[in-house]
């Protein structure tokens, strides 16, 4: 039996070399570490539900930076700051920027590396291959920089579009948000394709809220039914600071959002909600991990997810409470509703606690839907398929609600109807 | 080498003389296989045991599987590596003269716990290996001695087969053949290949078709019950319509020499019948530093085989420095029902990694799993599950409750599920908790009058208590003092 070629080998015989000596380090460093851990296989716990064999032997090349002349006409409108990415790249032309405040630096992270905004990348992920390999790449990406107690006026609206060719192509950006002691933004992602071929995006986030500042970090992945989606974030909350985030899947062939989020600052809040849909040939996986490595913290993690047709839904959730870390309250929860017989949910939330003086729970729960509810709504006169839909979709919009930032709820509750169809 | 030759030379004189033919019981005294684990150990274990060719053939396969498998290492357990040949596979029990002699030989420690036990002096002996004392623990927990023949009496005329494996390999050769293995298959991870490879006696039990088993079964009835405990394999099977209750272990620490123990227990349940499994562990820990005690890994599983019929497993686990142990259900038969209830304290610097499986299969099946865990001292434990919805477990049920109680900075409590639903209508809910003691409950408690002691032992049983309930009476007073026992050292 020979041994299939790992899709991305080749790719790291062009590592780039530009930029500072400790970006070509990290670069180096990335090269090798993913030639020792290579593509991940569903013998690691991490991946144990999530198989990337699709993608084992396949040819995948450097996605170009092609150039796009307007943005997709689904895009959301929203008041604020837009910044694009396209095919991992910095597109000045798409993005509009202007007004912002010189206490806030909004962006490419080729040119803030080139501006010296930056001093040190990467860290956050250990043994994560496909970080690694983004590490590797790194090149450019998007950098948001919020100073000292700046207080930013309007969301940023982070638009990361793949534009896929004949060919299967892979994009590496990389988001750097740097939230500064009291700082408040909020950042709006959206990841979706320009067209229908498939492509493998592989975002990584690394994020920093330092002391008492605030960031509402809120994910749409739309994704085109072909692709793969697989992109990790590592958070790190300081003191008395609140990360409040939410992540909501739709899109992809296969989708996985990874994020990891150590606390390191007592009193610190961090919410990592969520919300996905996986219908027909559909494979979504949210799994997180939350570092409590600071006393009297706090953690709320709330899933919901609806699967379809031959739709899979993986949620791997692990709480890491730190013997120092005394006095957290960790909660946790996914629940999943199954429409169809050949769907699947696999969830997996982990405690792993150190401390005493702690309040953690996690809770799964996996089902179809509570015949009284339809009965309640089919009784009053709503014919079953309306029914049903409307239920399904306030099982999802119901999570929404964590969500601090209205605008980003109503995008959000619009993606979901528009992918599972408007209710008369 | 010297321990392979030696084997080869013990078993060549066993095949030369008819020395055995008389059953072991009279002869075991003089015979112990020695050091080391190899095909030949095999052979002699086998051989010693008249056993069945097939049995003979099963027992090989079994070992050449067990060299070749890595040793399970995903459970959140730090156990040292174990050198299988330094191991004695086949001892006889102790002679009289290396026993202690009386109760002033044992250690005063363990005299102290049997005595907080309420455990009777006859009794203290039997558990503590004193030269003389009857092989039959009955009376003390059970009245008399002559009750447990009493017992055996009833049993047969019922038509209940309950007698050691060895001795069902040769009087019920069929049901062995036909049940053994069939629910842990020997490959199924290295500690159960190893123990069907090496397996020196347990339990056999067959409760024919209709009958309800009138009393609790216990180990502690059968005859020669004495030093089977390190590989220890138990086959319990209900025919249709049939009950039994049966209970493992024994609440006061039992003196054992060996450290390694790998059972395997394995139940099955044909058509509306029931198996309730209990289980007391309470094997050396170690000290307070850790140094020493069992290493327990035990692989017990459940075939719900028939409609309608139901597993439930009891465990109370105090004992043992590494418990690997994940007493498990696979739901086959339509309505099938498995629970799964289970209480683990951990202290000093005791590690455990336990909980279930619940395999749904069949429609209509449901599973309750109800885990409690307790970490003291410096201790890890984890609970560890899984439950699955096959595609064609119609309107399965589960719900799963796994609580955990921290006492003191320096301990760990895990909580790994997995959990995994490929059926719409199967309906699946997990809860999980992890708090220490409510300083108002503690408050409230030494408020009146009582001891810090007393007071984390009465709050500790409160918090067990839906599990401690479904123990069988004569257990479940002992288990609860036990867990006051188990914490004692842990606050203050």
């Amino acid at each position: 039996m020979s041994e299939m070629i790992d899709p991305f080998i080749k790719a790291l015989d062009q590592v780039e070399q530009t930029g500072p000596a400790w970006l070509d380090a990290l670069r180096k460093q990335g090269a090798q570490d993913y030639r020792t851990l290579a593509l991940p296989h569903v013998k690691l716990e991490q991946w144990k539900y999530t198989n990337l064999k699709d993608l084992r032997g396949a040819e995948i090349a450097a996605a170009d930076a092609a150039l796009l002349d307007a943005l997709p006409a689904t895009l959301p409108d929203l008041d604020a700051y837009r910044l694009v990415l396209v095919n991992g790249r910095f597109d000045a032309d798409l993005s509009d920027l202007g007004g912002l405040s010189d206490k806030a630096l909004v962006k490419g992270l080729e040119q803030a590396l080139e501006d010296g905004d930056i001093e040190t990348l990467g860290g956050g992920f250990e043994d994560a291959a496909l970080v690694s390999l983004s590490d590797a790449l790194l090149r450019d990406g998007a950098f948001i920089r919020i100073k000292r107690g700046h207080m930013l006026d309007k969301p940023i609206h982070l638009v990361i579009l793949s534009v896929g060719s004949d060919k299967l192509t892979a994009s590496h950006p990389r988001i750097v948000i740097d939230m500064q002691d009291g700082a408040s933004a909020t950042v709006i992602e959206t990841h979706m394709g320009a067209n229908d071929s498939a492509v493998v995006s592989l975002p990584v986030s690394e994020v920093t809220v330092a002391e008492k500042a605030r960031l509402g970090h809120y994910k749409q992945q739309l994704d085109n039914a072909q692709s793969y989606h697989l992109a990790h974030s590592a958070v790190t909350v300081a003191e008395g600071a609140t990360y409040d985030s939410f992540v909501l899947q739709l899109g992809g062939k296969l989708a996985r959002c990874d994020v990891r989020c150590l606390i390191d600052g007592a009193h610190a809040d961090v919410r990592v909600n969520g919300a996905y849909h996986a219908g027909n040939g559909q494979h979504v996986d949210n799994t997180s991990f939350i570092d409590h490595a600071a006393p009297d913290a706090k953690s709320a993690e709330n899933f919901r997810g609806v699967l379809d047709g031959d739709g899979r839904g993986v949620f791997q959730g692990k709480i890491l409470v730190r013997q120092i870390a005394q006095g957290t309250d960790g909660q946790q929860m996914n629940r999943a509703l199954l429409l169809s017989e050949k769907a699947e949910i696999d969830s997996k939330p982990e405690l792993e606690i150190y401390a005493d003086d702690v309040k953690c729970s996690h809770g799964a729960t996996a089902g179809d839907m509570d015949e009284d509810q339809l009965f309640y709504l089919m009784a009053r006169g709503i014919d079953a398929d309306t029914a049903r839909k409307l239920l399904i979709q306030a099982f999802l919009f119901d999570v929404l609600n964590e969500i601090d930032y209205a605008p980003a709820r109503e995008i959000f509750h619009d993606a979901i109807a528009a992918k599972l169809g408007e209710i008369a | 080498m010297a321990a392979t030759t030696e084997t080869i030379e013990q078993v060549k004189e066993l095949g030369g003389g008819d020395k055995y033919k008389h059953g072991f019981v009279t002869d075991i005294e003089m015979e112990f296989a020695p050091k080391g684990l190899n095909e030949d150990i095999v052979r002699f274990i086998s051989a010693k045991k008249e056993e069945p060719e097939w049995l003979l053939e099963w027992r090989l396969k079994a070992f050449e599987r067990w060299k070749t498998m890595p040793e399970p290492d995903w459970a959140k357990l730090d156990v040292p590596p174990i050198d299988y040949n330094d191991i004695y596979y086949f001892a006889a029990p102790k002679r009289d003269e290396d026993k202690p002699q009386s109760l002033d030989e044992v250690d005063p420690k363990l005299l102290e716990t049997y005595a907080k036990l309420g455990i009777p002096l006859k009794e203290q002996e039997v558990l503590a290996g004193v030269a003389g004392a009857p092989t039959v623990a009955v009376d003390a927990v059970f009245d008399s001695v002559s009750v447990a023949t009493t017992y055996r009496k009833t049993l047969e005329e019922k038509g209940i087969i309950f007698c050691s494996i060895s001795e069902a390999v040769h009087t019920h050769p069929e049901l062995v053949k036909k049940y053994l293995g069939s629910v842990v298959p020997y490959s199924d991870n290295k500690h159960a290949c190893l123990n069907s490879a090496v397996f020196t006696d347990g339990s056999f039990v067959y409760i024919p078709k209709g009958v309800r088993c009138p009393m609790e079964l216990s180990t502690y009835f059968r005859i020669n019950a004495e030093n089977t405990g390190q590989f220890e394999r138990t086959l319990i099977v209900a025919d249709e319509g049939s009950y039994v209750s049966y209970l493992e272990g024994c609440t006061a620490p039992q003196r054992d020499e060996n450290q390694l123990h790998a059972a395997v227990v394995e139940l099955v349940t044909l058509d509306d019948a029931e198996i309730k499994y209990s289980t007391v562990q309470n094997w050396y820990p170690g000290d307070e530093e850790g140094r020493g005690g069992i290493y327990n890994f035990v692989t017990k599983r459940g075939a719900c085989r028939g409609r309608n019929s139901k597993i439930s497993w009891t465990q109370v686990e105090t004992g043992s420095a590494i418990t690997w142990k994940y007493p498990s259900c696979i739901l086959q038969g339509d309505n099938s029902v498995g629970e799964f209830y289970s209480v683990a304290i951990t202290n000093n610097r005791q590690q455990a990694d336990t909980g279930t499986k619940m395999i749904h299969l069949g429609k209509n099946t449901r599973s309750k799993i109800i885990s409690k865990g307790i970490s003291a001292g410096r201790s890890q434990q984890t609970y560890r599950g899984l439950v699955r919805m096959s595609p064609k477990a119609e309107s399965a049920r589960n719900y799963t409750q796994c609580d955990s109680l921290l006492i003191g900075d320096q301990c760990g409590a895990h909580t790994t599920p997995y959990i995994e639903s490929r059926n719409a209508s199967a309906k699946v809910e997990h809860e999980a908790t992890t708090s220490k003691i409510s300083e108002d409950q503690l408050f409230y408690c030494l408020q009146r009058g009582m001891s810090e002691e007393d007071a984390v032992s009465l709050i500790v049983n409160g918090f067990c208590k839906e599990v401690m309930q479904t123990l069988p009476m004569e257990f479940a007073v002992e288990a609860q003092k036990l867990i006051g026992i188990s914490l004692e050292g842990s606050v203050g």
